[in-house]
C-alpha cells in the first residue's frame, strides 16, 4: 500500500521499476544482510571451549531456567556479517565527513596500536598501584598537556564524553557555591548552545534560562547582563560557539558574570579551533570539558566511546571529583575515597564513575599530542580554520551565510537561498549522500533555519575541499534552477533510500523477535 | 607533519580566496591579550620516537595476560576472539559517527538493533537501549529513571553494591534532590532491603553477583518494592554471569543496568567501557540514551534508524531524560560481535568454565590454613577472608608474581572490619598451573 506522498508503507512493497532488481536482492557490492537472528543459529558458536559439566555447583539454586535465545555464528559467517554490514557505513576514511560541530578528522592508526600494547590495553583498574606506574604517567601527562593547552590549573580525568564533563563541571561549581554557603539555583545558557548544555544544569538541579543572540551570531551581552543576579550560579557559553564564532566579548562575560559571583563554564567542543593558539583560561575560564574524542582524535566508534576531561579554575579545582591523583616524592598515590581526600585538602563534589576514566582514550590522546607537538597542534588549529573559511569563501555567493566571516572552523548556512525552491535542507543533505559526501550537520544550531554547518577539519586536503565545493555549488544552482528530481529521489545510491522515520517512532520495533515467541521460552537452556 | 594534507602553496592559495591578508586575520575575534598564547610543549615527532616513548611508559605495567591474574571486583579478563578487534577496526565502523543520516549508517544501526535484541535477551527484559558509558553511569541513570517513572525521590541502595558504582549514583542523586537509605555491607549474607523501601521509595537497587560475588535471589525483594509501588533495580559487573544464573527480568526487576565490558572488551584499566540498560516495555519513554528501531525505505526495503528521539537532550533541552549524546558504540560492537561469535552454546560454556574454575579455586585456597571463604554462593568470584590484611599479602603475592586479587580496602577504605577481606575472581582464561602458582605463593606470604 502506498501513502499519501506515494511511499509504500510496509516491508516488500516497492515503487522501484522492475529492472533494477537482481535475482539474490544484492546489488554488485552492496549486499543485502539478513539480521544476526536470521543468519545465525542457536546451537552454533565460533569460539571452541572445552564443554564442561558442573557436577555440584555454588550457585545456589540460581542457575538460569529458560533459554536465551542468543544466535551463534562461525567465525566465518560472523567475518561475513560484520564486513557486509560495515560497508553500510559512511566513514572519515573513505571521504570528507563535514559533520559541523563533532570535528570529523582523521584518527591516526599509530593511537590505535599503542592503546593494543599489553601494558595499557591488558591492565586490571584495581590492580596494585606499583604495577601500574606507566598507567598513571600516561595520566599525568596527558594531565600535563591538557593543562598547558588551556591555560588551567587542574582537570579532572573521569568523565566519559563531553556531556559527562558538562556534568563534571557543573557539579564541580555546584559543590562551590555549597561551600560559600551561597544559594544560586540559575544557570544561563545561550539559545545556540548544544542541547546537552541545558540538560546538563538541569540534571545538576539548576534552572536554565536561555540568552538570546545577536545578529551577528554572538551572545546578546546587553541581554545576558540583565539577567545576571546573585541568584546566578554560573554561564555556558561554547567557545568558538555552534555558529562557528569566536565569542569576541567572552571576557567582557567572564569579568559579568564573576562579578556577581558566578562561574563561567566552557562548553569546550569546539577547542580544535584555537587550540596551541589560544588559552581558554586566559580568558577567564573557571571550568571546560574536552572532548578528546574531537580534538585530539579519539575514534568516534559510530557514536562513542569519547572522552571529556574537564580542566578547572583555582576557584574549582579542589571540587574535582574523585579518584586523585597524587604525585610526590614517595611516588604515586592515588586517593579513591572522600574522607583521604578531605585529609589531603580536598573536597571532591563526588565520583564521575568507576575506576580512572577512559585510559583507552588518555593512550590515543596522548599519542595524538606526541605526534604532534605543540607546533603541529598550532598548525591544526590554523589549518581547520582556514580550511572552513575557504569553504566559507567558495560558497558564499551560491548558498546563504546567516553571518558575516571569517568563522573558526566551521562554515555555517542557512535555507534562504532554498527559498521558492520547494526544496530544504533535508533534500540538499540527501542529494550530498548521492555524491559520495557525508552531509554536514543539518539543522543545527537551532538559532538558524535550515541550518547547515560544514566543518572540513585539518586533514582533508585542498583537492577535497575543492570536489565537495563544485558538487555544493552545482547543488545550490540545480536548486534555484528548480531541478527538483534529483532531489527528491536522493539518495538513489546509498545502501538505503530515505526511511520512515515516523513510522519507526509511532510504533517503535526496537528488538527482533522470534516468529514463535512462545517455543523459545520453552525451550530449555543450551545444553 | 604526516596528518596534514595542505601544502603552503594550498595554504596560500586558500587564503587568499578568503580574503584574509594572513592567517592570523582569521582569529582576529580573539582578544588580543589571548591571541598568540606561548606554549611549553615539545615539537612533534615521528611515528618511531612516539611509538618508543609510549611503549616505555607500557612496559612498566605489569600486564595481566602476564602474569596469573585473579583480579575482578568490576572489570573481567576473558579470552576475546581475535576477530573482534579485527572488525571493529573496520574503517567505516571505527572511523563514523552517530547515525545521524540513516541511509548511510546501516551498518552501525543494524548493529545497534541486534546489540539492543542481544542485551534485552541476555537480561530477560523487554526491550535495551544503545549503550550507555559504562555499568556505574547506567546505574546512576536507572535510578534518576526510576524517580521519573515513581514520581519519588527516596532510594534504596544495596550495601554490596560495587562502592564506586554507589558513590556515582550518589553523586548525581543529591543535586536532584533524591535521599538515599543503605544499610552496613555484610559479605555473603543476604541484607533486609525491604525493611528499608516505604511508600516514599522510587526504587531498590541491588547488585547480583554482588561486590563480594554473592548471587541473590532478586524475586521477594521485587515483590515487596512492587508492593510498595517501588521499581527494583538489578545491577551486574560480570556480564558473562548471565550465561548461567538466573536474567534479573526473570526475577522481577523492572530496570537492569549493568557493565558489558567483560564480553568483548579488554580491561584498559577501567574504561572505555560499555554500559548496559534494559527494562520493560511500559517505561521506554521514560528510557536514557539513543534508541535504534526497524523501519522501511521509500522503497518498502527494512532498514533502521534512531527513534524516540524526541526524550533526547538535542530535542527535548532542559526536559530530556538524560544529556548523554556520544556513548559507547564501539565498544557495544565489540561486545554484539563477541556475543554471535559465543552464541548461547558458547556463552553457557564459559560461563560454566568460569564457575569451575572458580570452585576449583575457592576450595583450594580455603585449605590453606587461617584462610576462610566467606561467600559461599558465588558465580565466578568470591571473598575470602585472610589471617592478616588483604592489602600487604596482594603486596606479597605480587612480589611472587602473582596477581592474586582486589583487596576489599582499596573499595572499602573506612571499613577496618574488611581489612583481611580479599575479593577473587576466576575465569576461563586461568590454567591450573595458575592456581598452581597462586596456591603455593599464597602459603608462603602467609607464612604456612
Amino acid at each position: 500500500m502506498l501513502n499519501a506522498q506515494g511511499r509504500p508503507t510496509g516491508t516488500g512493497e516497492t515503487n522501484r521499476a522492475v529492472s533494477r532488481a537482481t535475482i539474490s536482492g544484492h546489488s554488485g557490492l552492496d549486499h543485502e544482510e539478513p539480521l544476526l537472528f536470521e543468519v545465525g543459529r542457536r546451537g552454533v558458536t565460533g569460539v571452541d571451549f572445552t564443554d564442561v559439566t558442573l557436577d555440584n555447583n555454588r550457585l545456589g539454586g540460581m542457575q538460569r531456567k529458560a533459554a536465551i535465545g542468543l544466535a551463534g555464528l562461525t567465525e566465518p559467517e560472523a567475518m561475513r556479517h560484520y564486513v557486509r554490514l560495515s560497508r553500510k557505513n559512511a566513514s572519515i576514511d573513505a571521504n570528507l565527513y563535514p559533520l559541523g560541530s563533532c570535528t570529523m578528522k582523521h584518527n591516526p592508526r599509530l593511537n590505535e596500536k599503542m592503546a593494543r600494547l599489553s601494558g595499557f590495553s591488558d591492565i586490571h583498574p584495581l590492580q596494585p598501584i606499583k604495577t601500574v606506574k606507566g598507567a598513571f604517567d600516561v595520566i599525568e601527562e596527558l594531565a600535563i598537556w591538557l593543562k598547558t593547552l588551556t591555560g588551567m590549573p587542574a582537570v579532572a580525568m573521569s568523565p566519559k564524553a563531553g556531556a559527562h564533563g558538562e556534568l563534571c563541571g557543573l557539579l564541580a561549581i555546584r559543590a562551590a557555591i555549597e561551600a560559600s554557603g551561597e544559594t544560586r539555583t540559575r544557570i544561563l545558557v545561550p539559545t545556540s548552545a548544544h542541547g546537552t548544555n541545558p540538560a546538563t544544569a538541569s540534571a545538576c538541579g539548576f534552572s536554565v534560562e536561555d540568552i538570546a543572540g545577536t545578529r551577528d551570531g554572538r551572545v546578546d551581552v546587553a541581554a545576558f547582563k540583565d539577567k545576571l543576579g546573585p541568584d546566578v550560579a554560573g554561564v555556558m557559553i561554547t567557545n568558538p560557539n555552534t555558529c562557528g564564532l569566536f565569542e569576541r566579548n567572552l571576557l567582557e562575560i567572564a569579568d559579568a558574570v564573576h562579578a556577581v559571583g558566578g562561574y563561567l563554564y566552557c562548553d569546550g567542543a569546539n577547542f580544535n579551533a584555537i587550540v596551541g593558539r589560544v588559552r581558554p583560561g586566559d580568558l577567564g575560564v573557571d571550568a571546560m570539558h574536552i572532548n578528546l574524542h574531537k580534538t585530539f582524535s579519539t575514534p568516534h566508534g559510530g557514536g562513542g566511546p569519547g572522552a571529556g576531561p574537564v580542566v578547572f579554575s583555582e576557584r574549582l579545582a579542589k571540587f574535582a571529583p574523585l579518584p586523585l591523583l597524587i604525585h610526590d616524592a614517595n611516588g604515586f598515590r592515588i586517593i579513591e575515597d572522600m574522607e583521604q581526600a578531605r585529609l589531603a585538602g580536598f573536597t571532591p563534589f563526588g565520583r564521575m564513575c568507576a575506576f580512572h576514566g577512559q585510559m583507552g582514550m588518555f593512550v590515543r590522546a596522548l599519542t595524538y599530542m606526541l605526534s604532534h607537538g605543540g607546533d603541529g597542534l598550532r598548525q591544526v588549529a590554523e589549518d581547520a580554520v582556514l580550511s572552513a573559511n575557504y569553504i566559507l569563501a567558495s560558497l558564499n555567493d551560491i548558498m546563504s551565510a546567516p553571518f558575516t566571516g571569517p568563522c573558526m572552523h566551521e562554515a555555517l548556512f542557512d535555507d534562504s537561498f532554498l527559498k521558492n525552491t520547494g526544496l530544504t535542507t533535508l533534500d540538499i543533505a540527501k542529494a550530498l549522500i548521492d555524491e559520495g559526501f557525508h552531509p554536514m550537520t543539518v539543522y543545527f544550531p537551532l538559532v538558524v533555519h535550515g541550518a547547515m554547518l560544514i566543518e572540513p577539519t585539518e586533514t582533508e586536503s585542498k583537492e577535497t575541499l575543492d570536489r565537495f565545493v563544485a558538487v555544493m555549488r552545482a547543488l545550490a544552482s540545480d536548486a534555484k534552477e528548480g531541478r527538483k528530481e534529483r532531489f527528491e529521489a536522493a539518495p538513489q545510491f546509498a545502501p538505503r533510500r530515505r526511511l520512515d522515520e515516523t513510522a519507526a517512532a509511532r510504533k517503535p520495533v526496537l528488538r527482533w523477535y522470534p516468529d514463535e515467541q512462545a517455543d523459545v521460552a520453552k525451550l530449555e537452556p543450551a545444553e | 607533519m604526516r596528518y596534514l594534507p595542505l601544502t603552503g602553496e594550498d595554504r596560500s592559495a586558500m587564503l587568499g580566496k578568503t580574503g584574509a591578508p594572513f592567517i592570523d586575520a582569521l582569529f582576529d575575534d580573539v582578544p588580543t591579550l589571548a591571541r598568540n598564547a606561548a606554549f611549553d610543549l615539545p615539537p612533534h615527532a615521528g611515528e618511531l620516537e612516539v611509538e618508543r616513548h609510549m611503549a616505555r611508559l607500557a612496559r612498566l605495567n605489569v600486564a595481566a595476560g602476564d602474569k596469573p591474574f585473579f583480579c575482578g571486583a568490576g572489570a573481567y579478563r576473558h579470552h576475546v576472539p581475535a576477530s573482534v578487534d579485527h572488525l571493529i577496526q573496520r574503517s567505516e565502523f571505527l572511523t563514523s559517527y552517530t547515525p545521524y543520516q540513516p541511509e548511510i549508517a546501516q551498518g552501525t544501526l543494524q548493529v545497534l538493533f541486534e546489540f539492543q535484541t542481544q542485551v534485552a535477551m541476555l537480561t530477560g527484559m523487554e526491550v535495551a537501549n544503545a549503550s550507555l558509558y559504562d555499568g556505574s553511569t547506567a546505574s546512576a541513570e536507572a535510578v534518576l529513571m526510576a524517580c521519573r517513572v515513581t514520581k519519588r525521590d527516596r532510594i534504596v541502595l544495596s550495601s554490596t553494591l560495587h562502592p564506586h558504582y554507589a558513590e556515582t549514583i550518589r553523586t548525581i542523586a543529591e543535586p536532584g534532590g533524591l535521599t538515599i537509605a543503605t544499610g552496613a555491607a555484610q559479605p555473603g549474607v543476604s541484607e533486609d532491603l525491604a525493611s528499608l523501601i516505604d511508600d516514599t521509595t522510587a526504587c531498590v537497587v541491588i547488585q547480583t553477583p554482588d561486590v563480594f560475588g554473592t548471587i541473590h535471589d532478586l524475586k521477594p525483594l521485587a515483590d515487596a518494592a512492587h508492593k510498595k509501588g517501588a521499581l527494583l533495580i538489578a545491577v551486574f559487573t560480570e556480564a558473562v554471569a548471565l550465561g548461567l544464573i538466573e536474567p534479573p527480568g526473570a526475577m522481577g526487576a523492572d530496570i537492569v543496568a549493568g557493565e558489558g565490558q567483560s564480553i568483548g572488551n579488554g580491561l584498559n584499566f577501567g574504561g572505555p567501557y560499555v554500559g548496559l540498560f534494559a527494562t520493560r516495555e511500559k517505561f521506554l519513554r521514560q528510557m536514557p540514551g539513543r534508541l535504534a528501531g526497524q523501519t522501511v525505505d521509500a522503497d518498502g526495503r527494512r532498514g533502521f534508524v534512531l527513534t524516540l528521539s524526541t526524550r533526547e537532550q538535542h530535542i527535548r533541552r532542559e526536559k530530556a531524560t538524560s544529556n548523554i549524546c556520544t556513548n559507547s558504540g564501539l565498544c557495544a560492537l565489540a561486545f554484539s560481535i563477541h556475543m554471535s561469535l559465543l552464541g548461547e552454546t558458547g556463552l553457557s560454556r564459559v560461563a560454566r568454565l568460569c564457575h569451575l574454575r572458580a570452585c576449583e579455586l575457592a576450595d583450594r585456597l580455603a585449605l590453606i590454613s587461617g584462610v576462610e571463604l566467606v561467600t559461599p554462593v558465588f558465580f565466578n568470584e568470591f571473598t575470602l577472608k585472610l589471617p592478616k590484611a588483604a592489602e600487604v599479602v596482594v603486596d606479597g603475592l605480587v612480589e611472587r608474581g602473582v596477581l592474586g586479587g582486589v583487596p576489599a580496602a582499596r573499595l572499602y577504605p573506612h571499613e577496618p572490619r574488611f581489612d583481611n577481606l580479599l575479593i577473587v575472581a576466576a575465569t576461563e582464561t586461568n590454567t591450573d598451573e595458575d592456581a598452581d602458582a597462586y596456591a603455593a605463593m599464597l602459603k608462603e606470604v602467609l607464612g604456612c
